[in-house]
């Protein structure tokens, strides 16, 4: 059943991400591009985007556990790390660089031609090194100033 | 400022956006899950999400693959102006699959689930990617001219 669940929600990401436009990277890059021809739908599909989560939110906060009984997501870290915010920019540098992040990646896979092929291999190989490359771990263990794994599963 | 927006777009930008949100609806009030493309995926790629969880990633990439292929049949083939220089795809790949991973977010991990849940995370992670993202527009297209 979650398995089921997952699969119906990858499918309306897919399909959101699909009607939105914004598998062309023409879009989310005119959305980035404030000195040139700017484009704001992306600030349409967040809004969007947003309104029912929040309303699931609220939901959440009420209920013990899941529909499926698993348990809810925690309560968020509240911590801004030199790891969120070095990782945002250096995956907001990609993102302005291609016009494409993860979901929208994988969404466009079958039409994308070589070149999302290329991407999605490069993504794949980002993320096998973030595991087990950790700038501020290595910095920390050189200067003897002792790490933190704030890295989580999932 | 110039503006190229064709009237529609927002339409379709607010729909699309709905049933993202909606996705993210489903995968959170059934499954307790936040929808992260880059958790998601990131779990498989790295091997950290090959236990209990990796069947219900895998079924949420399948959805995620063969709907919008469906959709190109059933509706349009959308041109998606993606870059076919592989030097840019393969450095933006590799950035986005890193910073992703190492800020344990991407735009619809921290982006739509973070500040629909006025997550301070989210909302700083979001703010770090879009200048960014804007930093980059600018130079590599304005300045450096190669996208």
């Amino acid at each position: 059943m979650r398995n089921l669940i997952a699969l119906l929600a990858g499918g309306l990401f897919g399909a959101g991400l699909f009607t939105s436009g914004m598998t062309d990277t023409s879009k989310v890059q005119g959305w980035l591009d404030f000195f040139g021809a700017w484009d704001p739908t992306l600030a349409f599909v967040l809004s969007g985007a947003i309104l029912p989560m929040a309303v699931a939110w609220r939901v959440a906060a009420k209920r013990k556990r899941a529909v499926l009984g698993n348990p809810l997501p925690a309560t968020p870290n509240r911590e801004i790390s030199k790891e969120l915010i070095t990782g945002s920019a250096l995956f907001g540098m990609g993102w302005g660089l291609a016009g494409l992040c993860p979901g929208p990646a994988i969404a466009s896979l079958s039409y994308n031609g070589t070149g999302g092929i290329v991407f999605v291999i490069a993504m794949a190989t980002g993320m096998l090194v973030a595991r087990y490359v950790r700038p501020f771990e290595i910095v920390a263990r050189l200067t003897g100033t002792g790490g933190k794994n704030e890295y989580q599963q999932g | 400022m110039v503006f190229e927006f064709v009237e529609t777009d927002w339409v379709f930008g607010f729909a699309g956006g709905l049933m993202i949100g909606l996705a993210g609806v489903l995968f959170l009030l059934w499954n307790g899950r936040i929808l992260g493309a880059s958790g998601v995926i990131g779990g498989l790629a790295d091997g950290s999400g090959w236990d209990s969880s990796w069947s219900e990633r895998a079924s949420f990439i399948l959805g995620l693959l063969v709907v919008p292929f469906a959709l190109t049949f059933l509706w349009v083939r959308p041109d998606t102006h993606l870059t076919e220089n592989w030097g840019i795809l393969i450095a933006a790949g590799l950035l986005v699959g890193f910073g992703a991973r190492m800020a344990n977010g991407c735009t619809s991990g921290h982006g739509v689930c973070g500040i629909s849940r006025l997550s301070l995370r989210g909302i700083a992670a979001t703010v770090a990617y879009l200048l960014a993202g804007a930093v980059g527009v600018v130079l590599f297209r304005h300045i450096l001219g190669v996208i």
